[in-house]
């Protein structure tokens, strides 16, 4: 490898050669014959290069970046082997997937050495937690790190690197001597895939004649040898040398560490203290060296190497774009030189043009390339965020290196309007209750109802606890709530509960994580909660919560590991302590069925030709639609792969040898969760990479190590590698994606490529892809692909690491003090759109090609509104139809049965026989639901189009849509009514026949004819609760034990009939329950009243109520009976032998109140003559003192004894005669 | 009527083993002249069912029954017009209603053949003229009717006031012009837990937003008000969001934490209700 890089550097080959040569297995027509005689030589080791060379670069600015920010990367040997290849030793690179790049079996050469020293190195900033630690536990001393400074040394001390040995860098674990410089904050680092740390033993016997790829280190159990062979497809079958066994020891404990990640804290941990304690020391100790142009050494070595460099990021031959820039931008801060122990040879020309001397050789040299690289990607530079251009173009460095490149991007800066704000995600607001999924109907049992019912509120309440305690210190996600979530989780016994309980799971994960500022609450796909609407005004308040809510926000480097930020933790931890087999399965189904559907999502597909101010408007609505649904596949797909990779991911090493063969022949039976390898061919085929590729990432990026070895992931990846060579930025053409997609897509997919589980080497396959990436697109010409979706605030929010190169400039600004975070966050809020949901595209004819191509012309919005109207209009139809035509089915189903009831007896018969009698009445009347549905769409849609459309559209387009809205508005709901209306009047008729039949029940009377008072009343009338008190007082003093002062006046008796009457009168206030209580107590009143028992106040003469008042209170008594109450009387308890037997204590017994009482009642037609007789005649079964009974006897004798009147129903008219009943009573 | 939980805890001081006599309430208002007797009333309920919740099983064990059960007959046996019943209760510190009840059950077990449904004995309670025995049932009367914590009485009058609240808070909303689904339109619609009224369209209240209301003509003590919250109010949270609680008769001030969590508490109808404008809108 050394070699192509000496022979161009000696330009004998051109660059343009050479990266046509790495770039394509075929020589190029443009190759001149001696290039390619020069190229054609180093065939075999063509694929070698780029990882070579990404390792020749990070080893040659180690001096300026001995612990700077993590420049990670990831290139493997060259001779890798693919991954999934069954049976190859390459699976022994599983247990080194920490390394940068695993180790080839290729000969060492001469240009190897300088390499090796690459496994002190890059140890420096991506592993920062684990070395920060093991700095300060081990490394105060200034001792090495075990492996690291040893091997180090044992490198520099390899005699055929003088010149290496002489910039060896020093002992790095020291932090005092060699603080990290411009170094990322120290916290974030801790989550950052610890595959960073590539200690890097390294072999004495090295040749000189080929350089090792030892930027990576050997997996376990293999060394790198000297085994020659290039194409050796066993290159780390041997046994660990001696000396390495506690390396070994050591990769296996930072293996560990690093797969337990994934599962750990929801939110990226916070800066340790260890970590952040050398902060202070470092920002007072540095003082960064100013680079000068003029003091760069071998400009041209320099330039030829950054340009090779800058055609491999171009023609995306480096597997992560950002990550290069990254590092980029790490030479351009770069604050200071280490200076070698030894001092530098001479250098002479002689030396420059090889790689014997270091490339770097100064600060300037560093600024110098960097700032050549950045010339060439100026075009991505520009289409950074605003934030970071102006930091780029406010970098003195550049400035004076570039002057030009410098004003461009001013330029940029000032043209850009790429304002990206990392909004927050929304705060948590409960997935509202919508009775079409949610109410009875939709479960098996009431069991099953009541039980969701509890799981809704104990899922909150966990959520809330959560809310409040996730944050403080020393809080157990597990300890806290495990218990109760396991506890919820064993009641889902129906299977249909799991699913309605992963509904809610799914919509709340939605809710809470899904959009960036999506505040309103509105879940996709759903139509926007009108209840939420007013809470999505209230911003500030929302925020604040969320804040609240929110980790703060950390980064994670470059090449952060997959994470939970924010709410997302609470989910992952509810999946993880619910740990229920049966949820996962639930909420699997449910992640891929939504992913399914919001995938296939008819996005409105960019026209080029309309260009016009409108349009744009409306593609502001077309990009959130997009983000929207984009931002939300990604959260869905990063839990279906957090669950459905769940099994297989553990702490413990990924298998190897024999026993991954068995596992993968196990796997392989597996089908996939999803279908994602179909789902991605599509999307490449319909041109819809953009919406599919990025969540397909975010599912990998939780694969287990086994999965990339499996064929069917292996194609996808092989897909996705592809696809990413093909994404060439600086092609750019019509009808090809746009470059802001392709931007992001390379950002994604170098993400993914970086992940632990990624096979290192998948990336550098031998079969490298082609520029000939074809998909044979059945889409349309333009397809989403081609439309301009991505912006930088999708951009940024999709690859939040991306934002590292501003902090790094920024810290480049601020000093190297700079902490966490030191950019305010600014929060944009933007609201969220529901979608309306895709028209069925049934029946399609020639009628509904025309209509096709009717859009086709049309600014897109137009076809979105008619879609919509169709799509609410059709949804309203059939809910009108329900209130309309089926309530009015129900109301005669109610008649019928109340009909029923009448002939059949108070039975009515068997309930379910009832039912189907009535159905079979009513549900024929479900056919006019079809003619009224299709007369609804015909009214209303028109209009709603008209109003939605622009005022200016022709008329005939306007009628067109009209009519296309009311022709698809009618399918929709004619489908639906067709399908359904029978079952939905069943149902209704159903329920209203319990229902009527549980008002049958026990309170018929309940139920009276006369309800509400008159239309005067003020409803000043005391309230019943006043008054059933107020009797209650009155029979217990009756009734005693009472003081001998204690006592009611007359009057009081008196005003509190009257204001009974009142009550009663004015209903507002009464129900069924409290009319039935005072009905009883004023009948206990009065048997009080008969009986003389109420005591009343008064001097001691007055002690027994006068006749006359008595009277007067019963007659008051009588008239309420009569004319107030509306429910039943209890007045057979007059003549229970309880109440009269009241009269037996009283001396001397007065009876004629009784029978006064009696005779008004028959008098009133109040209770009839025949049912007092009986009753009179089942009290002289009761036992009675014996002089008690004979004088009842008389007294219904007495009562007999008057002549029969006629029946009450004929007294009616009597009643307006004087009052004969007390004539009669006072005879 | 707010109260801090201090002044809360003087008046539950002053309630500690006072029998539910229309008696004690009578002492109750004249010490706290100053207070609402409704808030008295529901405050000296709510203290006397903990009580009672708290010592309800040391009367149900069957010595105890036995033993109140004999008393009992020996008591009528001297004077079947003394409040045996009663005093026996108000002796022994338990609810008289609950006494009566107990006994009832006892006495029905000796003389019927089967033993007594449930529904049988609160039937009994709501009618004494129903219980077979003259005697126990003047008896058992006398003990409902002189009991204002529990019995049927006293039930009915609870509802009543919820009912009667509730009524008054739908006319408070029709009045503002506030147009709200009630419980039995929720039900009707088939949801599970549905507060007395959901606002169709959210207001705002002291800047709260207010999805959904529901009176509860009582006071607001810690006990019940964490039992609400965790049956009814987060319930409602959960499924409608934010949301109103009225206690008619006021709560203790503390308990007004969850403002910012979505639950706001109020002791009457809020007067400054801020609507959605629809010009805004």
């Amino acid at each position: 490898m050394a070699a192509v890089l000496e022979s161009l550097l000696r330009e004998e080959v051109s660059v343009a050669a050479v990266v046509r040569w790495i770039a394509r297995s075929t020589r190029g027509s443009e190759d001149n014959p001696g290039e390619a005689a020069a190229l054609s030589s180093l065939r075999p080791l063509r694929k070698e290069f780029v990882p070579f060379l990404l390792n020749f670069l990070r080893e040659q600015s180690s001096r300026v970046l001995p612990q700077g920010p993590p420049t990670p990367a990831k290139a493997p040997g060259a001779s890798a082997a693919l991954p999934g290849r069954p049976g190859g030793p390459s699976r022994g690179s599983r247990g080194a997937r920490s390394q940068l790049f695993p180790p080839t079996e290729a000969p060492s050469t001469a240009a190897e050495a300088p390499l090796a020293r690459r496994g002190g190195r890059r140890r420096g900033p991506g592993p920062a937690r684990e070395r920060g630690g093991r700095g300060l536990e081990e490394g105060v001393s200034g001792e090495n790190l075990p492996g690291a400074g040893g091997r180090r040394l044992r490198g520099s001390g390899s005699p055929s690197r003088p010149s290496l040995t002489l910039s060896d860098p020093p002992n790095l674990s020291n932090l005092e001597e060699f603080p990290p410089v411009g170094s990322v904050p120290p916290g974030p680092a801790g989550t950052k895939p610890s595959r960073r740390i590539n200690p890097t033993p390294v072999s004495e016997e090295r040749s000189l004649s080929k350089p090792k790829t030892c930027f990576t280190s050997p997996p376990i159990s293999c060394v790198p040898s000297s085994q020659p062979s290039a194409l050796d497809t066993s290159p780390w079958g041997l046994g660990l040398p001696p000396g390495c066994r506690s390396l070994q020891e050591e990769r296996e404990m930072l293996r560990k560490e690093r797969s337990k990640q994934p599962q750990q804290s929801p939110t990226p941990t916070c800066p340790t203290p260890e970590l952040g304690s050398p902060l202070p020391s470092r920002a007072g100790s540095l003082t960064d060296e100013p680079a000068d142009p003029a003091r760069v050494s071998s400009r041209q070595r320099l330039e030829l190497v950054a340009l090779v460099y800058s055609s491999c990021i171009a023609e995306n031959l480096v597997p992560n774009l950002f990550l290069e820039l990254f590092f980029v931008f790490q030479l351009l801060t770069a604050r200071r030189m280490v200076t070698a122990k030894d001092s530098d040879p001479e250098l002479s020309p002689g030396v420059l043009d090889s790689l014997e001397s270091p490339l770097f050789q100064s600060i300037h040299d560093c600024v110098f390339f960097a700032v050549q690289v950045l010339e060439c990607h100026f075009q991505v530079l520009s289409n950074l965020d605003k934030g970071t251009l102006k930091l780029l173009a406010e970098n003195e460095r550049l400035l004076c290196f570039s002057p030009a490149l410098q004003g461009r991007l001013r330029a940029a800066y000032e043209g850009s309007v790429a304002k990206v704000s990392l909004a927050m995600p929304p705060s948590a607001q409960a997935v509202s209750f919508q009775p079409e999924t949610d109410n009875r109907a939709n479960f098996s049992s009431d069991r099953a109802f009541h039980t969701f019912k509890k799981q809704r509120d104990v899922f909150y309440e966990v959520l809330r606890e959560w809310e409040d305690h996730h944050e403080e210190p020393g809080w157990d996600f597990e300890k806290g709530l495990g218990s109760r979530i396991r506890a919820m989780m064993g009641q889902l016994s129906a299977a249909c509960s799991h699913s309605h309980f992963v509904r809610l799971f799914q919509k709340q994960l939605l809710q809470m994580c899904q959009s960036p500022g999506g505040a309103g609450g509105t879940v996709l796909g759903e139509a926007p909660d009108v209840l939420s609407m007013l809470g999505a005004d209230k911003l500030g308040r929302l925020w604040r919560l969320q804040e609240r809510l929110m980790a703060p926000q950390s980064s994670g480097g470059p090449c952060p590991p997959p994470t939970f930020p924010g709410c997302q933790g609470f989910f992952r931890d509810f999946i993880l302590s619910a740990s229920s087999f049966q949820f996962n399965q639930h909420l699997m189904d449910s992640l891929s069925l939504k992913i399914r559907e919001l995938n296939g999502l008819a996005l409105p597909q960019h026209e080029p030709n309309d260009e016009d101010g409108e349009s744009d408007v409306d593609w502001q609505g077309e990009r959130r639609q997009f983000a929207v649904v984009l931002l939300s596949l990604r959260l869905l797909a990063k839990f279906l792969g957090f669950v459905a990779f769940l099994p297989y991911r553990g702490p413990e090493p990924p298998p190897t040898g024999e026993l991954q063969d068995s596992i993968l022949a196990l796997r392989s039976q597996v089908p996939p969760v999803l279908d994602v390898r179909t789902l991605l061919q599509r999307g490449l085929q319909a041109r819809r990479a953009v919406l599919t590729v990025p969540w397909l990432v975010e599912f990998l990026s939780f694969a287990d190590h086994v999965v990339p070895l499996l064929d069917y992931y292996r194609d996808i990846f092989i897909l996705l590698l592809r696809l990413h060579r093909s994404l060439v930025l600086s092609q750019e053409s019509e009808g090809k994606m746009c470059f802001l997609n392709k931007l992001l897509l390379l950002a994604v997919l170098g993400w993914l490529f970086q992940i632990p589980t990624v096979p290192e080497d998948l990336f550098f396959l031998e079969e490298g892809p082609s520029d000939a990436f074809e998909v044979d697109t059945v889409a349309p010409e333009h397809g989403l692909d081609a439309a301009p979706v991505v912006d930088q605030q999708l951009l940024y929010t999709c690859c939040p690491y991306i934002g590292e190169l501003r902090k790094l400039l920024a810290l480049w600004v601020s000093g190297s003090s700079g902490r966490s975070g030191g950019f305010m966050r600014k929060i944009t809020p933007t609201t969220t759109t529901g979608l309306g949901a895709q028209p069925s595209r049934t029946s399609q004819g020639l009628q509904a090609r025309l209509a096709h191509a009717f859009f086709h012309n049309q600014p897109p919005s137009l076809r979105r509104t008619v879609e919509f109207v169709a799509e609410r209009i059709g949804s309203n139809c059939v809910k009108h139809i329900k209130a309309t035509l089926v309530a009015d089915l129900v109301r005669q189903a109610e008649s019928l049965l109340q009909e029923q009831l009448v002939t059949q007896g108070e039975e009515g018969g068997d309930p379910a026989q009832l039912l189907e009698i009535l159905c079979s009445q009513l549900c024929p009347h479900g056919a006019q639901a079809l003619a009224l549905g299709r007369e609804f769409c015909h009214r209303k849609s028109p209009g709603a189009v008209r109003a939605l459309l622009p005022e200016e559209t022709p008329a005939a387009v306007l009628s067109s849509a009209e009519n296309i809205a009311v022709g698809l508005a009618t399918e929709k709901a004619c489908a639906w009514l067709s399908a359904n209306i029978t079952a939905l009047i069943r149902r209704e008729v159903k329920a209203a026949v319990s229902r009527t039949l549980r008002a049958q029940g026990p309170e018929p009377a309940a139920r009276g004819e006369r309800r509400g008072c008159s239309r005067a009343c003020e409803h000043h009338a005391p309230l019943p609760s006043h008054l059933i008190s107020e009797i209650k007082d009155v029979l217990s003093l009756a009734v005693g034990p009472r003081d001998p002062d204690e006592g009611v006046s007359p009057e009081h008796l008196e005003q509190l009939l009257g204001q009974l009457g009142q009550t009663l009168r004015c209903r507002q206030f009464l129900c069924p329950p409290a009319e039935q209580h005072l009905a009883k107590c004023s009948v206990d009143l009065a048997s009080l009243l008969v009986a003389d028992q109420i005591p009343i106040l008064g001097p001691p003469a007055q002690y027994r109520l006068e006749r006359g008042q008595a009277r007067r209170l019963l007659h008051m008594l009588l008239s309420l009976w009569k004319e107030d109450f509306q429910g039943p009387v209890p007045l057979q308890l007059l003549l229970s032998p309880r109440n009269v037997g009241l009269l037996a204590d009283t001396r001397p017994r007065e009876w004629d109140l009784l029978l006064f009482l009696l005779r008004e009642l028959v008098e009133k037609g109040l209770m009839g003559r025949m049912e007092i007789e009986a009753c009179l005649g089942s009290l002289h079964q009761a036992q009675w003192p014996g002089d008690f009974a004979e004088e009842l006897a008389t007294l219904s004798n007495l009562f007999l004894a008057e002549p029969h009147l006629p029946e009450p129903q004929l007294r009616a008219c009597e009643l307006v005669q004087p009052n004969r009943g007390t004539v009669l009573a006072q005879s | 009527m707010i109260l801090t939980k201090a002044q809360y805890e003087e008046i539950a001081q002053c309630l500690v083993s006072v029998p539910p006599t229309r008696q004690s309430l009578r002492k109750l208002k004249q010490r706290f002249p100053s207070q609402s007797q409704a808030t008295l009333l529901s405050i000296f309920s709510q203290e006397y069912q903990k009580h009672i919740k708290r010592t309800h099983a040391k009367h149900h064990t069957s010595e105890a029954i036995e033993s109140y059960y004999q008393r009992y007959l020996n008591g009528v046996v001297k004077n079947g017009a003394a409040p045996v019943l009663l005093d026996l209760a108000n002796e022994v510190d338990y609810a008289p209603s609950l006494m009566a009840r107990l006994i009832l059950e006892r006495f029905l077990q000796e003389h019927e053949e089967t033993a007594p449904s449930k529904s049988v004995i609160n039937s009994m309670l709501r009618d004494p003229s129903q219980i077979p025995d003259g005697v126990l049932a003047n008896q058992v009367y006398q003990c409902i009717v002189n009991d204002c914590c529990y019995g049927p009485l006293v039930d009915c009058i609870k509802h009543a006031i919820g009912h009667e609240h509730e009524v008054l808070l739908r006319d408070l909303l029709l009045e503002k012009n506030l147009s709200f689904l009630d419980e039995d339109q929720l039900r009707a619609k088939g949801y599970d837990k549905t507060p007395d009224f959901i606002l169709q369209v959210p207001v705002a209240v002291e800047g709260h937003i207010i999805h959904w209301i529901e009176s509860k003509a009582s006071f607001g003590d810690e006990c019940s008000h964490h039992a609400y919250l965790h049956d009814q109010f987060w319930s409602y949270w959960n499924r409608f969001g934010p949301g109103l609680v009225i206690y008619w008769y006021g709560f203790i001030q503390e308990l007004d934490c969850n403002r910012e969590r979505g639950i706001l508490l109020k002791a009457c109808f809020p007067t400054n209700i801020v609507t959605l404008c629809h010009s805004i809108a």
